[in-house]
């Protein structure tokens, strides 16, 4: 049995609108070990809102109920804003959907990693300053020298993503939540970059929940993947089974995949059935 | 007959030690009707080459034409009646304080349409958001729900050339599918032409006649979707990026 890292007991996200309240996440509940966990599911599904829940990340009016999110037995509704700025810069990272806007518009990429480098680490400035290059281009990064010296907005799609990932991986996370992290990326960086998520399980005993809706990837990727619909987790199973998935709606999004060995003119969609959003949430505990 | 003509097109940014050279000499034609692809490196020039074209980066010298006249160093108002673009990042490309309704309208407007209303709630249709989301802001939206309002904003105007920045890649595969799916009706039903980056193979063997494999600023390579299906490429790079999206 692994040990329990994260413990996500029956969440909701709730957010008031013109129509009424609208519920993005319904009553989800799973645990996290030292593991890769993926999420997917189609957009709008609650993977993002998730994943910024349990980092108490959501904007007012938007409200989060749970009956626990815990970290390691520390309940993180009960902890004081205050104690939840800890959590969220030290043992829980999250690599946001929207790289470049997690970034800082008018300080140069260099300032931003060695400061939050130098927040975690007593170091110099010059060796900061090494330690930044090196994360750089340990993503990746060819000319890091010149993108230290640049801004969020002089960056590629996928240069962005690379940046937060390195960036997030600095205070050395129990817990690091990548929402899309590799959605820009073409595939011989994104094997780069999973290498490195996947060093940080492997040798260092990081949980990571994976958000993607590469469904291919994840399969190859994770260990256990999390399929949402419609705000409830609808099937829960291992990765390198996905492909084998039950669920009408899982074979559904399989069954939408482009693929170069069998063109065909049309893909085909998915046929929704309410069904699937009225039954009850599987649960994702181990 | 070509849509799209690109000659030797150089595009840098910056200057002295922080000059990059991020489209170095790319020669290639878009037909028109065709759909024409554009993969490679992270970093490699891609997103670059579309913001040329409609006029987002200043810095650049060689030849462009559209639709047999050349592209000058201004674009006027009728260009971007033509050409459209959808943003790789959908976040940064919406207005935060306008609404759905108002980016869609507003669009509408400036190309001076009339009957906006309809056009919206078609619009809306067509990229599978409905009429639920008329009156959201992007903040309330997820992040394909955003690059669905990107779309249609796209083809409000009706444009004949598409230039498409990882349309799909924020898209879970149910939505991809039919999006990809409305813009080869599109492409069947009034002729569009794409010229569309991605670094999904598979969507771009979907989607594409032919694509130009770029690294490190250069195309390396053109090649039918044939040859992409065979994964029958020449250069090392392109047989790389063919191997490892097996
Ligand atoms: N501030 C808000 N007000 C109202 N609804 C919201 C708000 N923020 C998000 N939502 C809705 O919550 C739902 C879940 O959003 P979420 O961002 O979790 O989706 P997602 O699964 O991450 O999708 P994607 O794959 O497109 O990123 C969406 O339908 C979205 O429109
Ligand atoms: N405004 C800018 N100022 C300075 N450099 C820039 C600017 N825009 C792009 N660049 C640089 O040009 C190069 C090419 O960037 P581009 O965005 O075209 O890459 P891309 O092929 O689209 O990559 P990705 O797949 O990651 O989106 C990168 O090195 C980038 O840092
Ligand atoms: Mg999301
Ligand atoms: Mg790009």
């Amino acid at each position: 049995m692994m040990s329990t890292l994260l413990d996500v007991q029956n969440l909701w996200v709730r957010f008031p609108t013109r129509n009424g309240v609208f519920d993005a996440v319904r009553g989800v509940s799973f645990t996290l070990g030292r593991e890769r966990l993926g999420i997917v599911g189609e957009s709008g599904s609650g993977k993002s809102m998730t994943g910024r829940a349990i980092l108490r990340l959501i904007r007012p009016p938007g409200i989060v109920e749970a009956d626990q999110i815990s970290l390691e037995g520390q309940d993180l509704m009960k902890l004081s804003e205050k104690d939840m700025r800890a959590v969220r810069g030290q043992r829980i990272s999250m690599v946001m959907q929207d790289p470049k806007f997690s970034l800082n518009p008018v300080m140069t990429i260099g300032d931003q990693i060695i400061e939050a480098y130098r927040l975690h680490n007593s170091a110099s400035k010059a060796d900061a300053y090494n330690k930044s290059l090196e994360m750089l281009e340990a993503v990746s990064i060819r000319d890091a020298e010149r993108v230290m010296r640049a801004y969020p907005h002089e960056m590629s799609g996928g240069m962005g993503q690379r940046i937060m990932i390195a960036m997030m991986l600095i205070p050395n996370p129990e817990i690091l939540i990548a929402d899309e992290p590799t959605s820009a990326l073409d595939v011989s960086v994104q094997r780069q970059v999973l290498d490195i998520m996947d060093k940080l399980v492997k040798e260092r005993g990081m949980g990571l929940i994976f958000i993607s809706h590469d469904l291919n990837l994840v399969a190859d990727f994770c260990d256990r993947v999390l399929i949402m619909y419609s705000g409830r987790i609808v099937e829960v199973c291992d990765a390198d089974k996905l492909h084998e998935a039950k669920h009408p709606y899982t074979r559904g999004l399989l069954n939408s995949l482009p693929r170069l060995d069998a063109p065909r003119d049309r893909l085909e969609v998915l046929e929704r059935d309410p069904e699937w959003s009225e039954a009850p949430s599987v649960s994702g505990s181990e | 007959m070509s849509m799209l003509d690109v000659n030797g097109l150089n595009v840098w940014f910056g200057k002295n030690r922080d000059r990059v050279d991020a489209v170095k000499g790319a020669t290639f034609d878009v037909g028109q009707g065709e759909s024409f692809g554009l993969v490679g490196e992270s970093g490699s020039g891609k997103s670059t080459i579309l913001r040329a074209i409609t006029g987002l980066a200043p810095n650049w010298s060689g030849a462009m034409t559209l639709d047999g006249k050349p592209i000058g160093k201004k674009r006027p108002k009728e260009f971007f009646k033509t050409v459209q673009m959808v943003f790789q990042d959908p976040y940064a490309s919406l207005h935060p304080r306008h609404s759905v309704d108002q980016v869609l309208g507003e669009t509408l407007h400036l190309h001076g349409f009339k009957d906006i209303d309809t056009r919206v709630v078609k619009l809306l249709d067509d990229v599978g958001l409905g009429q639920k989301f008329r009156f959201r802001y992007p903040h309330q939206l997820s992040g394909g729900q955003r690059q669905r309002v990107a779309i249609a904003r796209a083809l409000a105007p009706e444009p004949e050339l598409l230039l498409l920045d990882e349309p799909t890649s924020a898209l879970d595969v149910s939505v991809q599918a039919e999006i990809l799916n409305l813009l080869a009706d599109l492409r069947n039903d009034r002729g569009l032409t794409y010229l569309m980056v991605s670094h999904d193979l598979s969507v771009v063997g979907h989607m594409c006649d032919r694509l130009a494999v770029m690294k490190d600023g250069e195309i390396v390579e053109i090649l039918d979707v044939a040859a992409l299906r065979a994964m029958n490429a020449t250069h090392t790079y392109s047989k790389q990026l063919l191997e490892a999206s097996l």
